[in-house]
């Protein structure tokens, strides 16, 4: 890695030096201007609706699982900014390797509500996102998506294709073997892969600071020789910068990047999990201070183009939102055979002689009423 | 027809799936530049170049992990793994991903990778290079596992579990990987994965094995002959899926069946064969299938190994003791 090759930002902000990128304040002032995206008045009142849109479904999907309506759930709420400024840069021949928070950018490489809604009811169809290109499902066992985008990353380099792979891993993650692997094989094979580390400064209850005595995360792209690099993770035009300036540096060929989002999980890890059994209120009212929707939409009414009506906006997506939830939660058809039927392209007879087996008990069953 | 040993005859259908079909890369420790510790890729980098045929970082999880990320992306990557011992940092990969992600993503995805490595004792190797751990992977939904045990069944197998859309462990039985000679073809030719093949017919007894255990059955057959016993060989070459027909036919016909395998005894590959006897001859059994396998201890060091490795007169013995029950 020379550094020459490195965009600037990569250079000025070194990870090991502990600096963090920051375009923008908590009141939504500009404090780095001359890093800030041109992105004219309609994308960025864009970018807010589609973050007030993750914000809304994923309170929704927590009250929805409240009712019992629907089944363990993993909130996303403060980390819309990462979300969305991902979205926004992804492009449609892009590849999507996510963990399991991470709404935004999936519903921006065309996964839909109903399908979340759906995988979260424990239907599996809902999880395969079978309509959205270059997207893998979601992935439960922590940090061994990493690995797979870069095998992603190894076959669109081996097939000459214009793509870059987007992978994302939380704090804890981390401390997994296979993040150091997965970063190290990119760094060796030079493989066009985005990894983004979102540190919410938990994992469940476990502090970043029972992860690693690294000063941060980003560091770590250090001793696998790609660029890395701290943002404010609650700061849409830094996240978006950082995005844009991977993708190029991706696309280029010159290798994989990583990305530190410095953000905090305002809610639960999961919605079986509490946190006010670890952390302090004042800590979570300091972050809230942060709040990614917040800040932006200070942004805009500083610079005099805030034109939304929010309040409107939100009853618009509340009713869009429950309709997706009710399609999905009116999806009741779980077949037997659906257990078999994905498990081999062609299903061996053990599997067949298990279900008829299956079958014939569920016909006993049946006469004996 | 060329006289080919395993090595070679693996190196053979690797060569020709390499040359006829450009989505297939091998990749794994020392595969590359040195062509494998057993060199069974020997010359495929020199052939196909480095992004085809090349050194992977010294990372299992990686191997197995980028194989899947390759594989849902248009690639057919064949890995190789450098002995059975050291699968076990692969391991979560390929039970929490590679063996689900067909399911997880309800058939969007298929993951057509082969994961090679060789398997077995009786070398008088190291720790970590003797064990034979096919039961683990045949107990994982979503693989299917097989193991040849001549140079023919590796290279029509592996071909086919190269064009399998499945994701195929294929277990390269180290002990005979140069000790048979055999003709080939040098054509392309493919043989079915999940089908047991019957070596030897016979009336009295039936002797299930696979990989290595089929020479040393051979030998123990020869004994049985001598004394005036029929024994039915079934090489079993698929661990899963289990080919419970052709077992539970051939039991029919003897009422009896030893199995030999060089793995622990436990929870096996033969625990599964006699509840394949169970359910499909129970009635014609003459006598409680038996086991001669591997003791529910560490595979030990050199010196243990003549208690531990399986020899033609100890398959004897159990025939014997079976046919008098």
């Amino acid at each position: 890695m020379a550094q020459n090759d490195l965009p600037s930002i990569f250079r000025d902000f070194d990870p090991l030096e502990d600096k963090m990128l920051r375009i923008i304040d908590n009141d939504g002032n500009i404090v780095s201007k001359d890093l800030m995206p041109v992105l004219d008045d309609r994308t960025i009142t864009d970018a807010y609706k589609q973050m007030l849109y993750e914000r809304i479904a994923d309170e929704m999907a927590i009250s929805f699982q409240r009712q019992g309506r629907m089944y363990t759930y993993t909130p996303n709420l403060g980390q819309e900014a990462i979300h969305i400024a991902a979205g926004m840069n992804i492009r449609d021949e892009d590849w999507l390797v996510p963990a399991f928070r991470e709404m935004g950018t999936l519903l921006a490489k065309g996964v839909t509500m109903k399908e979340i809604f759906l995988f979260y009811s424990g239907n599996e169809h809902g999880g395969s996102f079978k309509n959205a290109k270059h997207v893998l499902p979601i992935a439960i066992s922590i940090g061994t998506q990493l690995h797979h985008a870069t095998g992603i990353g190894y076959s669109v380099k081996y097939r000459k294709r214009d793509e870059v792979v987007f992978t994302f891993i939380g704090d804890g993650g981390t401390s997994e073997g296979d993040f150091s692997e997965a970063l190290n094989f990119a760094g060796v094979w030079k493989v066009p892969v985005v990894f983004t580390i979102q540190n919410n400064q938990y994992a469940i209850s476990v502090p970043v600071s029972s992860q690693t005595n690294s000063i941060n995360l980003a560091v770590k792209s250090v001793a696998f020789g790609i660029p890395g690099i701290k943002v404010d993770g609650n700061d849409f035009f830094a996240m978006y910068l950082a995005y844009k300036t991977a993708l190029e540096y991706a696309r280029s060929g010159r290798g994989a990047l990583l990305i530190e989002a410095f953000t905090y999980r305002l809610g639960a890890h999961t919605t079986s999990d509490d946190p006010t059994k670890y952390r302090e209120k004042v800590e979570e009212k300091r972050w809230r201070l942060a709040d990614p929707l917040i800040r932006l939409k200070r942004y805009m009414e500083n610079q005099g183009i805030w034109n939304i009506d929010e309040e409107r906006l939100k009853e618009e997506y509340k009713l869009q939102i429950d309709k997706e939830f009710i399609e999905a939660e009116n999806n009741k058809s779980y077949p037997l055979g659906d257990l078999f039927q994905y498990m081999y392209t062609d299903i061996p007879d053990e599997l067949k002689r298990q279900k008829q087996k299956y079958e014939q008990f569920l016909s006993w069953k049946e006469k004996r009423k | 027809m060329s006289i080919m040993t395993m090595v070679q005859a693996i190196n053979n259908a690797l060569d020709i799936k390499l040359s006829e079909d450009w989505s297939i890369v091998v990749y794994g420790e020392d595969v590359g530049f040195g062509g494998g510790v057993f060199r069974v890729t020997e010359g495929l980098q020199r052939k196909y170049g480095v992004e085809r045929v090349f050194d992977s970082p010294l990372a299992e999880s990686g191997i197995a992990g980028t194989a899947l990320g390759m594989a849902v992306s248009g690639l057919r990557p064949v890995v190789e793994l450098q002995f059975e011992g050291f699968t076990f940092p692969a391991f979560n990969q390929i039970i929490s991903n590679v063996s689900r992600l067909q399911n997880r993503s309800r058939g969007k995805f298929n993951v057509p990778v082969v994961i090679r490595f060789p398997y077995g004792g009786g070398i008088n190797a190291l720790e970590h290079h003797s064990d034979s751990p096919e039961a683990l992977f045949a107990h994982i939904p979503g693989l299917k596992v097989v193991i040849p045990s001549t140079p023919y069944d590796a290279k029509g197998m592996l071909i086919s579990a190269i064009e399998s859309n499945d994701p195929v462990i294929f277990m390269e039985p180290k002990r005979i990987y140069r000790a048979i000679r055999q003709e080939v073809s040098d054509e392309k030719f493919t043989l079915p994965l999940g089908k047991a093949k019957v070596v030897q017919e016979g009336t009295d007894i039936t002797l299930v094995a696979f990989g290595a255990m089929i020479r040393e059955c051979r030998k123990a057959v020869a004994m049985a002959e001598e004394a005036g016993i029929s024994v039915e060989l079934i090489d079993l070459r698929s661990v899963y899926p289990i080919d419970r027909e052709t077992v539970g036919r051939s039991i029919r016909k003897t009422g009896r069946m030893v199995i030999v395998a060089e793995a622990h005894e436990s929870f096996s590959v033969g625990s599964e064969l006699i509840a394949v006897a169970n359910e499909e001859a129970f009635l014609y059994l003459e006598a409680p299938p038996v086991r001669v396998m591997g003791f529910d201890t560490v595979v030990p060091l050199a010196q243990g190994e003549r208690y531990y490795v399986i020899s033609p007169d100890r398959i004897y013995y159990e025939i014997e003791k079976s046919i008098h029950f």
